[in-house]
């Protein structure tokens, strides 16, 4: 018998607001977090100047100021929702537990914001001047590191890097440890801070972001009939799994369970979904069969939902084709349309968003719906947030690559 | 061409910026890794440093041989009075 894992603890960093508390508000608020982009000067040669950036992050509430400049951005984003995830446990990892508990973060990118600082330093300074952190401030796997340095977790430790999947496989991977019984605790997630020139431009070039420069707030429409492409956004997400015995043992608050897990491949393009939704089909399938389960007993599902022409019609499409008539009935609902697209941690908060939405029997909606598309006809919880009672939430992640994952949470039942 | 006691100054001033130490802690006979409680990567960065802000360069030899503060103002004075009588 396979053992059950359940939800104690999130973390979450993103564009509405560092913290948990702030972002889920926000979010039953129906906020946008996109606007220009602050940190860089983009020049009008860009073609896309607008992104969800974190505001008001404090790194030093939760680093050293010494080690800042040894953690990229992204790092010091997981650092930051970690401590938050494992605050609301109530969990510290002790000595005689150790290895028990596994680290499971990863990122689309690193550290990208360094890299193209570095970068210029060798061509204007020269080799002599890289900074001797460098690597391990930027490196993919470097959140899992850090936050196995400074929790003494000395379990498994590995960080997915599957673009956009990535926060969910890790969960999900993490969910099938723990299953198994080769570790009891994990702190599981995806972190991504990489709004710079040279990714916008990027991005950009593959024509996968919204150019609507002049409306920030309103250019993330998930689903929407004038959508035009997503928004990059940047952040944290992380949960603290446990199996059940040792929640119960420990006394914790179980805040959901986690009971289904599919991932796979498109084998089909790098960056487009196969045209007849196959691959979102079958993950969904598989993760509802992990979760010994039928589709109508799903009440809401975050979808990946991104704003770009393809991946909303796609994905719809495959909705429709796993749940049959109960597509219909289903809540959906993309938060991208205000956090914007998290790339590597999208898949992290948006399981926090499950998590939340089972917690509170509240549905955060799709904003800027506006514009029916006759391709896009599910129920998306346009513009308003909806009370309704959750109990089972599943959370869609497509990458690039064609990687595909899907989580299942339930309401803890005993 | 500076004094013995503005290298010291300087030297001082980048050491407790890369380490975020308050200036006063920081003593000639302070170790760098026992003492001010860098890492390796701390040191390298802190040469790294010093080499931008004197305009000069401490070969890996020279580095190995820097294990206090006092040490890297001394080598600094050593190479600045070399390179001013040469």
């Amino acid at each position: 018998m396979t053992r059950r894992v359940v939800v104690t603890g999130i973390g979450m960093v993103t564009p509405l607001h560092p913290t948990t508390e702030g972002s889920w508000e926000a979010l039953v608020a129906g906020q946008s977090g996109v606007g220009y982009v602050t940190r860089y000067e983009l020049g009008e040669d860009f073609p896309v100047r607008i992104a969800a950036e974190v505001k008001g992050f404090d790194p030093l509430l939760y680093i050293d100021k010494k080690d800042l400049r040894k953690m990229d951005l992204f790092i010091q984003y997981a650092v930051a929702a970690t401590e938050q995830a494992l605050e609301m446990a109530r969990y510290r990892v002790r000595p005689e537990e150790a290895d028990r508990v596994a680290v499971i973060v990863g990122s689309g990118i690193g550290g990208f914001p360094m890299i193209e600082e570095m970068h210029k330093t060798l061509l204007e300074k020269g080799p002599r001047r890289i900074w001797p952190a460098f690597i391990p401030a930027v490196i993919v796997n470097m959140a899992a590191g850090v936050i196995s340095i400074r929790t003494g977790a000395k379990g498994p430790n590995v960080a997915p890097c599957t673009a956009c999947s990535t926060g969910a496989h890790a969960i999900g991977d993490a969910f099938k440890l723990i299953q198994r019984g080769a570790a009891d605790v994990a702190i599981a997630g995806g972190s991504e801070a990489a709004i710079t020139p040279l990714a916008i431009a990027g991005f950009a070039a593959m024509h996968a972001l919204s150019t609507r420069n002049d409306a920030p707030e309103k250019a993330s429409r998930p689903f929407d009939a004038q959508r035009d492409g997503f928004v990059m956004g940047e952040g944290a997400g992380i949960l603290i799994l446990e199996s059940l015995e040792h929640a119960l043992d420990r006394g914790a608050d179980i805040l959901c369970e986690l009971v289904g897990y599919g991932l796979n491949s498109d084998a089909y393009h790098i960056t487009a979904p196969c045209a007849d939704g196959d691959g979102a089909i079958r993950v969904m399938r598989m993760a509802l069969q992990d979760a010994r389960m039928a589709p109508e007993e799903v009440d809401y599902i975050n979808a990946h939902g991104t704003s770009t022409p393809l991946n909303d019609k796609i994905e719809t499409l495959a909705i429709k084709a796993v749940f049959g008539d109960h597509a219909w009935k289903l809540a959906i609902s993309s938060t991208k349309s205000m956090m914007g697209h998290l790339l590597g941690a999208a898949g992290g908060v948006e399981a926090a968003v499950c998590v939340l939405a089972i917690c509170h029997g509240v549905i955060p909606p799709t904003i800027n719906y506006e514009y029916p598309d006759p391709e896009c006809d599910l129920d998306y919880v346009p513009n308003q947030a909806r009370r309704r009672d959750v109990r089972v939430a599943m959370t869609n992640s497509f990458g690039f690559g064609g990687t595909n994952a899907c989580l299942i949470f339930k309401r803890y039942e005993d | 061409m500076q004094d013995h006691r503005e290298i010291e100054q300087k030297v001082v001033q980048i050491i407790a910026e890369q380490l975020d130490k308050d200036p006063t802690q920081i003593r000639m006979e302070s170790r760098f890794i026992e003492d001010l409680g860098a890492d390796s990567l701390d040191v390298m960065q802190i040469v790294m440093n010093l080499e931008e802000a004197f305009g000069i360069q401490i070969s890996e030899e020279d580095t190995e041989k820097i294990r206090t503060v006092g040490d890297a103002v001394q080598f600094i004075a050593q190479y600045m009075s070399r390179s001013a009588s040469a």
